[in-house]
């Protein structure tokens, strides 16, 4: 399995970067993570989708997809994707330690 | 992240103006934008109806003529079953959590995609832009279309 070096700590990740075991994310690693997928600055907003993305994986076993995060998460869609360009659900699961969430919406 | 041979861009048309004929390019605009691919919905024809004030909220499905629904032609014409199938639908649909047709292009139109409607056939049914949602960016030709859809991918439907 590919494994990533975030923090100084080893972590394992799947073909496309995203943590198998997102117990190993620490807060520290999400600026490297960012700044990978072309994200310079994390901002206070980025945190909220960040956290957001955690709570719902702890909660429900997969990241929210975009349409629930513009609905619930206090950051509007269009906004989502002034933060996350490369497409927010995807881009923030990444930098939050999750895995990529499945969904066609 | 491999960046060789990723779809940069995507042009969708869509020509039809029934439920399973809109659905299917708005999922697609959609997804491409979740995916960071750059993305434009251009409707035309019947297509018009899904960005048309009047229609957007009383999409059907096609309850005659479409065979994949599994339901005689005789019985999907009598009053009131397109109706029901279509609440049937959209009931299935939103326990999947896929937005009603507004929703759903006022979300596609906030993802940054563009969305166009074609001249021709905002001509041939007599309408003008106030007819038209406000998330329709522009009216435009099928050579400006071309103009915007350069470098991408078109997508028919």
């Amino acid at each position: 399995m590919p494994t990533a070096t975030y923090d100084g700590i080893v972590v394992p990740v799947d073909d496309e970067g995203f943590f198998t075991d997102p117990g190993r994310w620490t807060e520290p690693m999400a600026e490297q993570i960012a700044k990978e997928l072309g994200i310079d600055t994390v901002t206070d907003r980025h945190w909220t989708v960040i956290r957001f993305m955690r709570a719902q994986y702890a909660e429900k076993g997969t990241g929210p997809t975009v349409r629930v995060l513009g609905k619930t998460s206090g950051v509007s869609v269009k906004e989502l994707y002034q933060l996350f360009p490369k497409g927010p659900a995807k881009t923030a699961a990444k930098i939050a330690g999750i895995p990529k969430p499945r969904g066609c919406i | 992240m491999a960046d060789t041979a990723t779809i940069q861009k995507v042009s969708i048309i869509v020509s039809k103006g029934s439920l399973e004929g809109i659905y299917p390019a708005l999922i697609m605009a959609n997804g491409a934008r979740a995916e960071g691919i750059e993305a434009d919905l251009f409707f035309t024809f019947f297509g018009l109806d899904a960005v048309t004030k009047k229609h957007w909220e009383h999409i059907k499905l096609a309850t005659v003529g479409n065979p994949g629904l599994h339901l005689p032609t005789l019985l999907g014409g009598m009053p009131g079953v397109p109706d029901l199938v279509t609440r049937y639908m959209e009931r299935k649909m939103d326990k999947l959590d896929i937005p009603p047709i507004p929703e759903f292009i006022e979300m596609i139109a906030d993802t940054g995609a563009g969305i166009y409607a074609c001249k021709a056939s905002v001509d041939l049914f007599e309408l003008d832009k106030d007819d038209l949602v406000e998330q329709v960016q522009g009216i435009i030709t099928v050579g400006e279309f071309y103009e915007h859809a350069a470098g991408g991918q078109i997508i028919y439907t």
